[in-house]
């Protein structure tokens, strides 16, 4: 189905126009929403910034980040830091939004940078060393205020809390709060939907697909595979400084492995290299906790297992994954897709 | 603690992580796989030890057998149920299997035996020796463990090298087509290297898990694998001999910087090591292939 | 007797075998030829279940060797040595020669069958205890028929074995085949680009074009039809 004019030949425009429905959308959304879910709403839409990203330096870049996580942590205390040793943020009355959108900004600037360290660094590694140095850095990163040289300034085990920044006027807080994150996340999805299809995208697949002819081809592949790697620690960052704010303070208990495995999990739910994955994924692992405890409260069982089911089901969930859906959510519905319109097709050609 | 100390406490450490590092070695030479689920195995079947040693009162070595035995079952039922599928397919697939797995034996751990922290009541005292004045920090614990580590990695290098099971499994390993055709039943094979594998991973966490008090919960176990990960990729991941070697050098530098630099931010110095290593020899030292250029 | 009637073999869309029927002599030495492509290699991993047939029927010895298992097929007695040599690399000589006969589980066997392929293949006697990698082309070529031997085949199937060979050692093999096939009376299928030498040795021959059987008989009848030789044999 061809849009009329020029929107069926700009897929940036198209992009756009799509962007901006979504927020409309959303924006309703949280009009008519509780504030617990408006809460949801914002958990929900850092998530899909951080698996988004991943999504595209996994299914996209073919790099797998067992550790993205530990840029979200790099984010959350970005922004925290930041809220916390610049006092014209407190003395200045009501809102202001240029000073933080700087601080989120930052936020993203300072994980891509650590991004980029890191891309460069496992650069020559493929597969299981890649994702071995990954899954260390989730574990290795988030354990840095622990060290006593470091306590002070970064506050420790027991971490700090965050000041948000006041919401303007008579807007409800978890409302205000759900706004930002979900246009975080609209801008994030459009920015990437964007690049997906650019001729960075492009080069993105190459590398993925056949290493050395791309290189062969004149590409430039340790940079590509790095500037995935920036990208993802980006969108996690803003993920951090989002979730930072929500979440009213950081500590090093908030960025177990468990929050890497899931991004990893929400982007292979989804479908690995797919942005709308990523979302149906980030809906999924946000409310999952949630219907596994109201089950759980409803089949009365155990604290233990009460505790341990959200991950025994990503876990089960992720093994049944890749042995019976390997290409997600979004797999899924291509496949329905294309098959309802095989039929449609083979309907009309037979009633021609 | 003196620098000798500080090398053989490092080396009685190193290796478990060996053990541990061999394990992930086995199953990578046999199914070019990397086992992220070793750490949830050897954790549930310590787990399982511990319930029969610590609360119906058996021996500490009933529990160790048990222990092994269950790896050896745990570890030949994934390989065959949730393995095989995924095991010609695109490598990324089966990480996020071993993933899975991990994530599900930590839950259902945590379901059975909750998250709280317990002890591994060890065999041996935990006390360390002394020469005249001298402290050596050894415990008879310790030297049980590295003389059972070194047992069983004697044990499977002769299983290994002068056995005609041993021949099948390396050329399974290495060609499993060739081997197809010379009659050796490759899937059998397989699935026996990972069950030997889970075993010396069951072995390794019931060693390690008397070293210390309250190590015994269903999230404890990450660092090993971890750590027993690095030290295979410092080997390569395809040298059995590295892996060894490798969990030396990981129970070493570690011991060094925790004493030297800080003892709180072990997980860092894992990390920063993994990183060094692999960009100075990004297929580990012992490695045999080169990593191909263009 | 190893028979095939009908085989269909695809990959994909393309016929690689195109309902070849085949019957092969026992105790003779029997040349595959044809170009490239022609369905020369696909012949030979059908046999073995390498690659499954898509119809027909392939029984060697009374049994059916399309539904056995990649496994079995050795203990039928056929041994098959691919193209790419099949050598082990990362084994001695020795393990490689070792694992041959494996599948029998006789020590005394095996032992003797070493002894054996050591006096038959000399080169492989000074080199017992090194890695195979380090071995040359001819020297990895012996090491295959030997592997293949120390099964104690009685059908042996050889995928291009003067590949990348020069001639001296090509012939040496070519003779040592014989002398089975005389001693023995081991039935040998020869998959070979070169197809003078292979019909120098061969008793009968079969040409395959585009996976179909184009011509079969003697090979000294072949040898001496100059239209077939221009036509499919390049020579």
């Amino acid at each position: 189905m061809r849009l009329p004019g020029i929107l069926g030949r700009s897929t940036l425009l198209r992009n756009f126009l799509l962007a901006l429905v979504a927020i409309g959308l959303l924006m309703g959304l949280t009009e008519v929403m509780s504030e617990y879910r408006n809460t949801q709403l914002a958990d929900i839409a850092y998530t899909v910034c951080a698996a988004a990203g991943l999504t595209i330096l996994t299914g996209l870049s073919g790099q797998i980040s067992l550790g993205n996580g530990a840029f979200m942590f790099v984010g959350a205390y970005t922004v925290a830091l930041l809220l916390k040793h610049h006092p014209w943020f407190h003395t200045i009355v009501g809102y202001n939004n240029r000073e933080f959108i700087l601080v989120l900004l930052a936020s993203v600037v300072v994980a891509a940078a650590v991004g980029g360290l890191v891309g460069a660094a496992a650069a020559r590694l493929r597969g299981p060393y890649l994702a071995g140095v990954t899954l260390a850095l989730a574990l290795g990163l988030p354990v840095l205020p622990d060290y006593s040289h470091l306590e002070s300034k970064l506050g420790g085990h027991a971490g700090f809390p965050v000041t948000a920044p006041l919401q303007p006027g008579s807007v409800n807080y978890f409302r205000w709060q759900a706004w930002i994150c979900c246009i975080a996340a609209v801008l994030t999805v459009f920015l990437l939907a964007n690049l997906a299809s650019s001729r960075v995208g492009r080069a993105f697949r190459a590398v993925r697909d056949d290493e050395i002819a791309a290189s062969l081809a004149g590409l430039p592949v340790a940079r590509i595979q790095i500037l995935a790697f920036v990208v993802s620690a980006a969108t996690a960052g803003l993920a951090g400084g989002l979730f930072a704010v929500v979440a009213d303070s950081v500590s090093p208990g908030s960025f177990p492995l468990s929050l890497s495995l899931g991004l990893l999990a929400a982007a292979v739910f989804g479908g690995l290299g797919s942005l709308s994955g990523a979302v149906y994924g980030s809906v999924l692992i946000t409310l999952l906790p949630q219907w596994s405890t109201d089950l759980s409260h409803q089949l009365s069982l155990s604290t233990n297992v009460v505790n341990n089911l959200p991950i025994a089901v990503y876990g089960l969930a992720l093994v049944v994954a890749m042995l019976v859906f390997p290409f997600g959510l979004q797999g899924l519905l291509a496949q329905v897709w294309a098959r309802a319109r095989r039929r449609v097709g083979a309907t009309r050609l037979a009633t021609r | 603690m003196t620098p000798v100390n500080l090398i053989i406490y490092g080396m009685a450490n190193g290796t478990i992580y060996g053990a541990v590092a061999l394990a992930l070695v086995l199953i990578w030479r046999s199914t070019r796989i990397v086992n992220f689920a070793q750490g949830g195995m050897l954790m549930f079947t310590t787990f399982i030890a511990w319930e029969l040693v610590e609360r119906h009162h058996q021996s500490y070595w009933l529990g160790l057998v048990v222990a092994i035995a269950a790896g050896l079952v745990l570890g030949a039922v994934v390989e065959r149920l949730l393995v095989r599928p995924v095991e010609n397919g695109p490598p990324l697939n089966a990480v996020i299997v071993t993933l899975g797995l991990l994530l599900a034996l930590e839950a259902v751990a945590g379901m059975i035996w909750g998250n709280g922290l317990s002890s591994y009541p060890p065999e041996f005292s935990l006390n360390f020796y002394h020469v005249g004045h001298q402290v050596i920090y050894l415990s008879p614990n310790f030297l049980f463990i590295v003389i059972a580590a070194l047992a069983v990695m004697v044990a499977l290098y002769l299983l290994f090298q002068r056995t005609s099971l041993g021949l099948r499994m390396r050329s399974s390993a290495f060609n499993p087509e060739v081997a197809r055709l010379l009659g050796v039943r490759v899937g059998r094979m397989l699935t026996l290297g990972w069950a030997l594998a889970a075993g010396v991973g069951a072995l390794a966490g019931v060693l390690i898990a008397g070293t210390e008090p309250n190590y015994m919960n269903p999230n404890g176990f990450d660092g090993l694998l971890i750590l027993g990960f690095t030290a295979a990729v410092i080997g390569g991941l395809d040298s059995p001999v590295g892996a060894v070697v490798g969990g030396l050098v990981v129970g070493v530098a570690l011991q060094l910087l925790d004493n030297y630099v800080s003892g709180d931010i072990d997980f860092f110095f894992v990390f920063a090591l993994l990183v060094v290593v692999l960009m100075v020899r990004p297929n580990g030292l012992f490695s045999r292939r080169s990593v191909r250029r263009v | 007797m190893l028979e095939l009637d009908r085989v269909v073999t695809t990959y994909g869309a393309v016929r690689a075998l195109d309902e070849v029927s085949l019957a092969v002599p026992d105790g003779e030495i029997t040349a595959v030829l044809g170009a490239n492509g022609a369905g020369k290699t696909t012949l030979l991993r059908s046999i073995n279940g390498l690659v499954r047939p898509a119809s027909g029927s392939i029984t060697y010895a009374g049994h059916d060797l399309i539904t056995s298992r990649i496994e079995e097929v050795v203990t039928y007695g056929v041994a098959h040595v691919p193209d790419g040599r099949g050598v082990i690399t990362e084994l001695t000589v020795e393990e490689n020669l070792r694992l041959g006969a494996l599948w029998r589980k006789n020590r005394e066997e095996t032992t003797a069958s070493l002894a054996a392929m050591y006096a038959m293949f000399p080169p492989l006697d000074e080199r017992r205890s090194k890695v195979a990698d380090t071995l040359s082309g001819g020297e990895r070529q012996m090491l295959a028929i030997g592997r293949a031997l120390m099964s104690r085949p009685t059908l042996l199937l050889l995928d291009e074995p003067s590949l990348g060979l020069a001639p001296r050692i090509t012939a040496q093999i070519m003779a040592t085949l014989r002398r089975l096939r005389d001693e023995q009376g081991l039935t040998v299928v020869l998959v070979e680009q070169n197809a003078r030498s292979a019909l120098s040795v061969a008793d009968s021959a079969v040409v395959l074009n585009l996976g179909r059987v184009v011509v079969q008989g003697a090979a000294a009848e072949l040898a001496g039809d100059a239209k077939l030789r221009h036509a499919y044999l390049g020579f």
